[in-house]
């Protein structure tokens, strides 16, 4: 049988790779190798994970180099010579081994106003929202989002700001600035424009071209800046 | 978003604004200006027949006023981006260093326009 040299990071900040041989099967993915090492060679290996299928979001680490989805990612994808190394998420503190500490990646999130404000009460009647509006089309592209931080990873500008919002957190307040149902806009531009917001990325565009759900939170940023911008020169940008 | 600075929000997007509204009018300029620099290398003009020809010409004197308040408003605004990313530096001292170098680069930049105007 075959075997993979996997190079996984043991600790914090301050840790080291350690290697391991790991058999190599069919239809492998990345966290089947995570799974192999933690189950058979060392339990003491920290990672996290939840429903194997690419919907929680919580399985991401850093593989060769890049963030990726480990439970949806084949070996046979990213394995160079038969070479795996595996990292935690780049751009977040790390706990321990390959799992983050995510609480500033969605700290970021409420930051950003990502949480819908309505306007309604139960006593009012449905909001009727086509689904072929140009705003619903606008919310749809970017609202399958799992919150998986690969993109926050991938950016450079989060490594360069650590007060930047990053990709995934404007993402979502742009679906929420195209939902029409929602009444808290004008906070949330304000809370997402300038330095630290949506002004501050550099369209290199890692996050599109890394974000595991083919969203481009690129296209969201750009939207915000062109509303944020407009707001603006209307003097209807408030401070956060 | 405000951190550490003494920009409101609304100026931090006015900036960013500005910078591109900047850049549209340099794109325009610096085409200009490349294809004044071929046509006078190519014809073999003196630094003489060029001032002969700028001199007294509100044209030439406008679209180079034009040139260089593009140039000051779009690179220190740049500028303090790229400082904020490289160097961890923001707040008040980057924004008046910056503002220096915006004031410097207009009066040189001004006082060549003026020159070759007069």
């Amino acid at each position: 049988m075959s075997t993979l040299s996997v190079s996984v990071w043991r600790g914090t900040e301050n840790g080291h790779f350690q290697s391991f041989e790991v058999p190599r099967l069919e239809s492998q993915t990345v966290l089947d190798v995570v799974t192999h090492i933690q189950r058979a060679l060392d339990p003491t290996l920290a990672y996290r994970f939840a429903c194997r299928v690419g919907m929680c979001g919580s399985c991401a680490m850093t593989v060769n180099g890049r963030a990726r989805w480990t439970c949806r990612t084949h070996v046979d994808k990213v394995a160079q010579g038969g070479r795996l190394e595996i990292a935690p998420l780049a751009n977040l503190p790390v706990v321990r081994d390959l799992v983050t500490d995510m609480v500033p990646f969605f700290d970021k999130w409420a930051k950003a106003r990502g949480r819908f404000e309505g306007g309604k009460t139960r006593r009012d009647d449905f909001e009727r929202v086509q689904p072929s509006s140009p705003e619903r089309r606008l919310a749809d592209a970017g609202i399958e989002c799992i919150g998986c931080g690969v993109c926050y990873s991938s950016c450079d500008v989060v490594a360069w700001n650590p007060d930047y919002l990053g990709p995934a957190a404007l993402n979502r307040a742009w679906t929420l600035v195209n939902d029409v149902r929602d009444t808290g806009n004008r906070a949330r531009l304000g809370a997402v424009a300038g330095d630290a917001g949506c002004h501050a990325c550099h369209t290199h565009m890692s996050c599109t071209e890394r974000c595991p759900k083919q969203i481009s939170p690129t296209a969201s940023i750009a939207g915000l800046k062109r509303a944020a911008a407009l707001a603006a020169l209307r003097g209807e940008l408030s401070d956060e | 978003m405000k951190i550490d600075s003494k920009f409101s929000t609304r100026s931090q997007v006015l900036l960013w604004t500005v910078q591109r509204a900047s850049a549209a009018v340099l794109a325009l300029c610096v085409i200009v200006h490349l294809v004044t620099i071929i046509y006078a290398v190519r014809n073999g003009l003196s630094a003489a027949e060029i001032l002969g020809r700028t001199r007294g010409n509100v044209a030439w004197a406008v679209f180079y006023a034009l040139f260089v308040a593009a140039v000051a408003v779009h690179a220190p605004i740049g500028l303090r981006n790229f400082l904020s990313e490289t160097f961890n530096w923001r707040g008040g001292g980057l924004d008046i260093t910056v503002m220096v170098i915006a004031l410097a680069l207009a009066m040189w930049g001004f006082r060549a326009v003026y020159a070759v105007f007069i």
